[in-house]
C-alpha cells in the first residue's frame, strides 16, 4: 500500500463552482492508502506546487493524486513537481474533475458525487503504480538513404551539409533516378540534367556521403537510433576504385545488342556499360546476363582494352553491415505497365509510346539525339495525340490501373505538347483529357500558355481506341464539349501512364516494419502534421515513395526529411516513453500472437534458459519487447492469451482497479 | 416515500489521443451530459481488454462504451481496427449472455468532436436508462 | 471549300479581336446568357466551334440572331474571351456574305410594338445591317 496524498484544486470557481472541493478532499481522506488530503485555490500555481512538494516531504508520500483539470493540460507540470520533490514522476495520477466533471455538470451534489468517484478511481490506480524510469538508447550518428534519385540525393546532401555521414544505397549502377532521364522540367523548362547533374556530382564528392550504387538493402534490424543494416553490393565485375570511367570498354565490347534500359529499350547498349555520360559514380558495369565472358568464358575484350586494369570477372556479391541512426526511404516511382491497356495499341505499334519514352525521344542524350522522330521509321511525326490519365483514376478497373491521380501527368503533358509545338510548329498536337489539374505555382499559367500561345488542341474526352493502319495510327476519341466522336489519323500517340511505387518498396517496408497503404505508398505518421515521418520511429520518407510528387515537391519533402533526420542525429541519447509493454517471461507461452499484432515490430521472441522447480533448466521461447520501439498502444496486452503481456503505466490491475472504484 | 430516480452507471473508456481530448473539448465548450458517465483514460482503444468490460458488468455497471479515434486516424495506426474486431466479437458474446446490445457500444470520436462526444453520451445514457438496471452479470458478492 | 471556311474564320477572329484559345470552357458565358433557352448553339459552343473551325452549323443557325448582344457574357468571362463579340462578328460575316441586310427599314415596323424598348430598335439597326 502506498502512502498517498490527495490534492483537490478549486481552479478558482471553475471546479469549486460545481464541486464541493472540501467535501471531495474529506471523502478521499478515507480511501485506502490516503494519508493526506487537502484542497487549494490553484494547484498548478507556484504556491500550489510548493504545497505538494512540502506535503510529499512531510508525509513521506509514495504517490499523489491531483484532482484538477485534464491530464492533457497539467500532467507534465505535476510530474515535474513530483520529480522536484524526489518522487518518481510516474507516481502521479490525475483525476479530471474539471473538463469531465465540473464543466459538464451543473448541479453541485451531482458534480461532487462524481468528483469523489473519479478521485477514488485515481487513488485506486495510484495504489498500484510503480516507479517508472524512461529507457535511454544511444544514437548512431549516421544516416542511410535508400534510393538515389533527386529525393535521395537532396536528403543526403542536406544531412551531409549538417555534418553527419550519410550513405546512399541505389540499385542502379548510377544515382540520378528518374530525373536523370527527363529532358526539360515544368513549369520553368530548365533542362533536367543541368540542374540535377551538379547535385549528383556534389553528392559523389561530398566527404560525408558514401554512395553504394548497384546495391540493395537486404536486411534491417534494430530500432530508432540503432539500426543494423545489411547492404548487398552486387558484383559489377569492375573495380569501382580503379575504373576511371574512360568508357573505352563500352565502345569495344562486341556484345552490342543489349536493350538500353536508360533509354527504355529504345536503343541498344553494350554488355559493359556506363548508363549515361554524367553517371555518378562514373564507373562501368558488366551486365552478367549478356556478357559473353561471364556466360561462356569466351571474350575478355574489355579486360584487354582496360588500361587501368579495372575488370574483374571473378567478382562476387559482397555484403556489408553498417549501423545507422536514421533511415530515409526514397525509393521513388515507376510508370505502370501498359500491358492491360491494349486499346491504345501500345504492344502493337512502336509509335505508341509512354510519356517517359517521349522524354527520352526529345532528350539530346536520348536515342535520337533529341530529334523527335517516330520510333518505327525515324520519320518526323506531323500529328501527335497525347492521352492523359492512362491507368490513373481508374477505380472500376483497379486490377488494370490505379485509383489515385498520378498528379504529374497534366503538367508534363502540357510541357511535351508545348515543346513539340515550339520545336516543330508544323505539328498538330492533340491532348485528350478528363480534367486538367494544375495546382502549383505557375502551373496553370504554364498550361494556358500551351493552349493560347502554342495552340495545342486540348480536347475534353478520352481516347477510346487506337488502331494501327498502315503508317498511321487511327485514333478514335470523344470530344465531350462538342458532343462528337473524333477520328484522328496520328503519327505518334503518347500515353501518360499512371505512376506506381517502385517494386522494391513493399519488401523494404516489411524489413523496416514501416506501414504502407493499399497502393504500396508509404504512409506518413500523420497526414498533415508529420508528413515526412513513417509511423515507425527513425524511418523517414522522401519523395514519390510516399505519394505522387513533382520535382519541387519532392525536393521540399527531401529537405524536410533531412531536417527531421538531423534533429534525431543531433541527440546523443533518445529518452523513451516508459509506459511501454512488458512481457512476464514466466507466464509467456511463446505463441507469437503479440508479435503479429504489434504495429511497430517492437516484439521479438528469444530463446531463454529457465530454471524449473525440479532444478533442471529448460530452454523456452519468450516474448521480448524492445522498449525503444514500443509506442505503448497496448494492442499486444489484449491479444496475449496467457496474460503475460502488460502495459506499464496502464497495467491490467490498474485499469481494473479504476473500473472497480467507479462501479462500487 | 420519496422515489429516487434510476441512475444508470456507465463506464466509458476513452483513448488518450482522440476521444479523451474530445471529452475534454465537450468540457471546454460546457456541453453537458449526464454525470452517470465515468471516463477511464487508456492510451488506445485497443488497450481495452474484454476483461475490463466483463469486470465492469460484474461490478454492476449498466452500460459500457468505448471511444476511439476514427478508423484510419488511430495514433498507433491500426489500434482501433483491433478494437472494432474484438468488440464485435465480445458484444455478440455478451448479447448471448443476456447483456443487451444496447448496453455496449463502440463510438469513434475525434479530438475535434466535443459536440459528438456529448451527444453520444446523452444518447447512450438514455438508451441504457431505458433498459433499466443490469442484473444479468452482476455479481452479488461484489455488492456492498 | 476548306479555304473559304478558313478565310471566314480568320475574318471573324479579325473583326471580333477574340482569341478563342483563351477559353477555359468554364461555361460562365452560357450560364449568364438571357436567351439561352432560345438558342440552338450557346455562347460557349460558339467559341469552341469557331476555335475548331466548325462554322457551317453556326452560319445556318438562327442562334446568331437570337443573341441579344447584351454582352453579359463579355462582362462575366473570367478569361476575357468576349464570346458576344465573336457572335457579333459571325453574324456580321454572314450578313455581309448574303450581301444584304438581315432586316430592312420596311420590315421593321411589323416586328415592333409599343413595348419594344427604343434601345433594342437602335441596336437592331447595328446588329442586322452590313
Amino acid at each position: 500500500m502506498q502512502r498517498i496524498g490527495v490534492f483537490v484544486c478549486h481552479c478558482g470557481t471553475n471546479i469549486a463552482g460545481t464541486v464541493d472541493v472540501k467535501a471531495v478532499a474529506a471523502a478521499l481522506k478515507n480511501e485506502p492508502g490516503v494519508v493526506f488530503s487537502t484542497d487549494y485555490q490553484y494547484m498548478c500555481s507556484q504556491a500550489g506546487q510548493d504545497m505538494i512538494k512540502e506535503a510529499i516531504a512531510e508525509h513521506h508520500l509514495g504517490g499523489i493524486v491531483i484532482c484538477s483539470c485534464s491530464p492533457r493540460m497539467h500532467e507534465a507540470t505535476f510530474r515535474k513537481t513530483a520529480a522536484a520533490a524526489g518522487l518518481n514522476p510516474y507516481m502521479v495520477e490525475i483525476a479530471n474533475i474539471r473538463e469531465q466533471c465540473s464543466w459538464v455538470h451543473k448541479d453541485m451534489a451531482v458534480g461532487t458525487e462524481k468528483a469523489i468517484i473519479l478521485g477514488k478511481a485515481a487513488v485506486a490506480k495510484v495504489n498500484l503504480n510503480t516507479p517508472l524510469t524512461p529507457g535511454q538508447s544511444p544514437v548512431t550518428k549516421r544516416a542511410l538513404v535508400i534510393g538515389g534519385g533527386i529525393a535521395g540525393i537532396q536528403t543526403a546532401l542536406d544531412i551531409a551539409e549538417a555534418g553527419f555521414p550519410v550513405d546512399i544505397v541505389e540499385t542502379k549502377p548510377t544515382i540520378g533516378g528518374k530525373m536523370a532521364q527527363l529532358d526539360k522540367t515544368f513549369p520553368t523548362l530548365d533542362c533536367a540534367a543541368c540542374i540535377l547533374t551538379p547535385k549528383m556530382v556534389d553528392a559523389g564528392q561530398h566527404e560525408n556521403i558514401r554512395i553504394f550504387s548497384y546495391s540493395e538493402v537486404t536486411a534491417v534490424k534494430g530500432f530508432v537510433g540503432n539500426f543494423d543494416v545489411t547492404i548487398k553490393r552486387k558484383a559489377r565485375y569492375v573495380k569501382e576504385d580503379v575504373c576511371t570511367g574512360c568508357g573505352l570498354c563500352t565502345e569495344k565490347c562486341p556484345q552490342k545488342k543489349v536493350p538500353n534500359e536508360f533509354n527504355l529499350g529504345m536503343d541498344n547498349r553494350r554488355a559493359i556499360y556506363i548508363p549515361f555520360a554524367q553517371a555518378v559514380p562514373k564507373v562501368a558495369t558488366i551486365d552478367p546476363d549478356y556478357c559473353m565472358m561471364l556466360k561462356s568464358g569466351k571474350c575478355g575484350v574489355c579486360s584487354k582494352v582496360c588500361t587501368a586494369g579495372a575488370i574483374d570477372y571473378k567478382a562476387k556479391d559482397e555484403y556489408i553491415e553498417e549501423k545507422y541512426g536514421a533511415i530515409v526511404v526514397a525509393t521513388g516511382f515507376n510508370p505502370i505497365s501498359m500491358e492491360k491497356f491494349d486499346e491504345y495499341a501500345y504492344s502493337q505499334s512502336k509509335d505508341v509510346i509512354t510519356s517517359l519514352e517521349f522524354e527520352r525521344l526529345t532528350n539530346a542524350a536520348g536515342p535520337t539525339q533529341g530529334k523527335l522522330l517516330r520510333p518505327s521509321d525515324g520519320e518526323h511525326p506531323h500529328t501527335i495525340v497525347f492521352v492523359q490519365c492512362v491507368g490513373s483514376r481508374c477505380e472500376a478497373c483497379s486490377e488494370k490501373g490505379k485509383e489515385y491521380c498520378s498528379k504529374i501527368c497534366c503538367m508534363y503533358t502540357a510541357k511535351h505538347a508545348m515543346l513539340t509545338r515550339d520545336k516543330y510548329p508544323d505539328t498538330d498536337v492533340y491532348v485528350f483529357y478528363i480534367d486538367v489539374r494544375t495546382p502549383g505555382k505557375n502551373f496553370d499559367e504554364f498550361y494556358r500558355r500551351a493552349v493560347e500561345e502554342y495552340g495545342v488542341h486540348y480536347i475534353k474526352g478520352m481516347v477510346g481506341k487506337v488502331s494501327p493502319e498502315g503508317k498511321k495510327l487511327h485514333v478514335q476519341a470523344s470530344d465531350l464539349l462538342a458532343g462528337k466522336q473524333l477520328h484522328i489519323d496520328a503519327d505518334l500517340v503518347v500515353l501518360a501512364a499512371a505512376i506506381e511505387p517502385d517494386r522494391s518498396a513493399r519488401p523494404l517496408a516489411t524489413m523496416l516494419t514501416a506501414s504502407m497503404d493499399t497502393n504500396d505508398f508509404f504512409t506518413e505518421a500523420h497526414p498533415k502534421l508529420r508528413p515526412v515521418e513513417s509511423p515507425t520511429a527513425g524511418v523517414f520518407l522522401s519523395g514519390a515513395c510516399q505519394g505522387p510528387k513533382d520535382i519541387p515537391e519532392t525536393v521540399s519533402q527531401a529537405g524536410a526529411a533531412a531536417a527531421k533526420v538531423i534533429g534525431l542525429l543531433c541527440k546523443d541519447h533518445l529518452t523513451g516513453n516508459p509506459c511501454v509493454a512488458h512481457a512476464d517471461e514466466m507466464m509467456c507461452n511463446g505463441c507469437s500472437t503479440c508479435e503479429r499484432v504489434c504495429p511497430y515490430g517492437a516484439i521479438t521472441y528469444v530463446e531463454k534458459e529457465f530454471r524449473m522447480p525440479d532444478r533442471t533448466t529448460k530452454l523456452r521461447r519468450v516474448a521480448s519487447v524492445n522498449e525503444a520501439v514500443c509506442q505503448g498502444c497496448g494492442a499486444c496486452t489484449v491479444a496475449c492469451m496467457s496474460g503475460a503481456m502488460d502495459l506499464r503505466g496502464f497495467m491490467n490491475r490498474q485499469i481494473q482497479a479504476e473500473v472497480d472504484a467507479i462501479c462500487k | 416515500m420519496q422515489v429516487t430516480e434510476y441512475k444508470p452507471l456507465i463506464v466509458a473508456f476513452c483513448c488518450n489521443w482522440c476521444s479523451y481530448a474530445g471529452a475534454d473539448l465537450a468540457g471546454n465548450n460546457r456541453l453537458s451530459y449526464p454525470a452517470d458517465v465515468k471516463i477511464i483514460r487508456v492510451p488506445c482503444s485497443c488497450r481495452v481488454n474484454p476483461m475490463f468490460i466483463l469486470r465492469a458488468f460484474q461490478r454492476g455497471a449498466d452500460g459500457v462504451i468505448l471511444c476511439g479515434c476514427h478508423p484510419g486516424d488511430c495514433h498507433y495506426t491500426t489500434g482501433n481496427y483491433y478494437t472494432r474486431r474484438r468488440m464485435a466479437l465480445l458484444f455478440s458474446m455478451l448479447d448471448y449472455l443476456g447483456i443487451e446490445r444496447e448496453r455496449t457500444r463502440v463510438e469513434w470520436v475525434s479530438a475535434a468532436e466535443g459536440a459528438k462526444f456529448a451527444a453520444t453520451m446523452n444518447d447512450f445514457v438514455a438508451q441504457v436508462a431505458a433498459l433499466g438496471e443490469n442484473k444479468r452479470l452482476e455479481d452479488l458478492r461484489c455488492k456492498k | 471549300m476548306q479555304n473559304k471556311n478558313e478565310r471566314r474564320r480568320e475574318q471573324i477572329l479579325r473583326i471580333s479581336g477574340v482569341n478563342p484559345l483563351k477559353c477555359m470552357r468554364c461555361g460562365k458565358c452560357s450560364a449568364t446568357c438571357p436567351s439561352y433557352d432560345e438558342m440552338e448553339y450557346h455562347p460557349h459552343e460558339f467559341v469552341y466551334m469557331v476555335e475548331t473551325g466548325d462554322l457551317e452549323p453556326l452560319i445556318h443557325s438562327a442562334s446568331i440572331y437570337q443573341c441579344l448582344s447584351c454582352m453579359a457574357c463579355v462582362e462575366r468571362c473570367p478569361r476575357g474571351v468576349e464570346p458576344g463579340k465573336l457572335i457579333e462578328a459571325l453574324r456580321l460575316t454572314v450578313i455581309r456574305e448574303k450581301d444584304g441586310n438581315h432586316m430592312t427599314a420596311d420590315t421593321i415596323p411589323a416586328v415592333i410594338d409599343d413595348e419594344t424598348p427604343q434601345q433594342a430598335i437602335v441596336s437592331a439597326l447595328r446588329k442586322y445591317t452590313k
